[in-house]
């Protein structure tokens, strides 16, 4: 247990000096250009690149519903994906009554899946 | 405690420390390399030259672009959001470089052995849509904000295919002792010595292969960048050192999910003879399984070149329809029938049988839809009042 717990510890280690290293990595880029680079702000330089002309109003306004039905079926089937990992690591062994109860999981969703694209979800307009 | 690296027993921060170093000098030689080699095998597709001014046939010319991109000027938009606008290039290039903890490169030659390795590495690559989508919205500009929210629809769409192709995979791995599936990515190149796993699961390598073009961005489906429609997509605000953290994001996931793609379906450093060399001479056996996997990502990494020189970009309604409609049932259909085929132990060929009918099918599929494109949506043929049943 305790020695299991050290191992885990070392091998997560690794991705948390990872995220610094990273961290890092962009952070020193971004110190090397400050130093290196000529820096001379002026109002023209701060306006958007669009068409030569001022933007009217803030880009992030509104957003296409159909995005939002795509996000809303990405999370149910993420979700069942995460039930699938652990799943397929024991199934094999829990027999077939297990691969049963997958199987009509994965045929719910996918029969909700059919439901979407028969009322058009899947359709970009 | 204490790890063991170059046969020296040396405290496991320094350990993980020299590891990550090694890492990141892999990473920036492999993507200047790749900056360079894409740029000639596309140069040499379209019959013209590519680089060739900057040192002994431009192999210069990456290291010449870093140098001139730190010497432009770092703008920031006066509209933009300064916190969004400053930790997008963090978010987008952390993730990825995270991926390279659970890559075998050789036998004994990984930063990490985890037991989820898998599992970690599709978590953690899939962060990175998130810096995408912070890029646009903190630009304030319509072209970055257009271009995140296609990045987004389209990274979400093909990270299931993707996902659920290698469970598939992983579900075949048989360990020692009648066990069945791993997600330890270097169990998983051990056991693919004699026979690699793109033999028993043909479909899911298909499909593994088009979401990976779709989660690079990159040609046919590369509309979240394309420059005639978005100038560039979500980073069309970022200038000079920033800009250039995207680009060194884009080429390290590429070369990743290549090592990925070469770990899991084409036998990495195992096949063929990678331990048989080994146990001959270690030193050869070394040289060996590097040269192995470096080839298979190599190939991998060619054909995705060779694809962006070939293919026309798809449209927005077809990339999303291919990977709902086609993509997914499909991938859903081959754990199926893995399951079903594991779970009453029936010969592997049965497995082969079942993933090559579904890649016919596929096949079948994607040219029946070439030969006759769907009519693009929103043309006044009836359906323009907007409701929401078809």
């Amino acid at each position: 247990m305790g020695e299991s717990l050290h191992s885990l510890f070392g091998d997560y280690l690794a991705v948390l000096l990872g995220t610094v290293i990273g961290f890092f990595l962009v952070f020193t880029a971004l110190v090397a250009t400050r130093v290196l680079a000529p820096f001379s702000p002026e109002r023209e330089k701060g306006t958007t690149y669009e068409c030569g002309m001022l933007p009217l109003r803030r880009a992030s306004t509104n957003i296409g519903v159909r995005f939002y039905l795509y996000a809303i079926l990405f999370v149910l089937f993420d979700v069942e994906a995460v039930f699938l990992f652990p799943w397929m690591l024991s199934f094999v062994e829990l027999g077939a009554a297990a691969y049963y109860q997958m199987l009509l999981f994965i045929l719910v969703l996918g029969a909700g899946l059919a439901y979407a694209w028969k009322k058009g979800a899947l359709q970009w307009r | 405690m204490n790890g063991d690296i170059f046969g020296l027993e040396i405290n496991i921060w320094l350990d993980a420390l020299v590891r990550l170093g090694l890492a990141v000098a892999l990473m920036t030689v492999v993507v200047m390399a790749l900056i360079y080699l894409e740029r000639k095998v596309i140069a040499r597709f379209q019959q013209r030259l590519g680089p060739t001014r900057t040192g002994p046939a431009g192999i210069l010319q990456s290291p010449a672009d870093a140098l001139k991109l730190l010497g432009k000027e770092d703008l920031r938009p006066k509209n933009a959001d300064p916190w969004v606008f400053e930790l997008a290039p963090y978010f987008v290039f952390i993730p990825i470089f995270l991926v390279f903890v659970a890559i075998p490169f050789a036998f004994d030659w990984q930063i990490r052995v985890l037991e989820l390795g898998l599992l970690y590495v599709l978590a953690v690559s899939s962060i990175n849509i998130v810096g995408w989508v912070m890029a646009g919205w903190g630009s304030d500009n319509r072209y970055a904000m257009l271009g995140a929210l296609r990045a987004a629809a389209q990274g979400i769409s093909y990270e299931l295919p993707l996902v659920l192709a290698l469970v598939a995979v992983a579900m075949v791995v048989s360990l020692p002792g009648d066990v069945r599936g791993s997600l330890n990515l270097v169990e998983i190149v051990a056991e693919q010595g004699h026979i690699p796993y793109i033999v028993w699961q043909p479909l899911a390598f298909a499909i593994f292969y088009i979401a990976m073009l779709a989660e690079l961005n990159r040609t046919p489906f590369d509309i979240p960048v394309g420059e005639s429609e978005v100038v560039g997509g979500p980073f069309v605000e970022y200038s000079g050192i920033r800009w250039s953290m995207f680009f060194l994001g884009e080429y390290t996931a590429l070369l990743l999910l290549s090592l990925r793609g070469a770990a899991v379906f084409l036998g990495g450093w195992a096949w063929p003879l990678g331990e048989e060399v080994a146990d001959q001479n270690a030193a050869l056996g070394l040289l060996y399984q590097f040269t192995l996997t470096a080839a298979k990502a190599g190939v991998l990494i060619f054909t995705i070149f060779w694809v962006r020189a070939t293919m026309p970009r798809l449209r927005v309604d077809q990339l999303m329809a291919f990977s709902w409609k086609v993509l997914l049932p499909l991938t859903f259909a081959q754990i199926a029938a893995n399951g079903l085929v594991l779970v009453y132990g029936w010969p592997d060929v049965v497995l082969l049988a079942a993933s090559g009918g579904g890649l016919v099918l596929l096949a079948v599929i994607i040219d029946r839809a070439v030969r006759r494109p769907t009519p693009r949506p929103g043309l006044p043929s009836g359906g323009l009042e907007g409701e929401a049943v078809r």
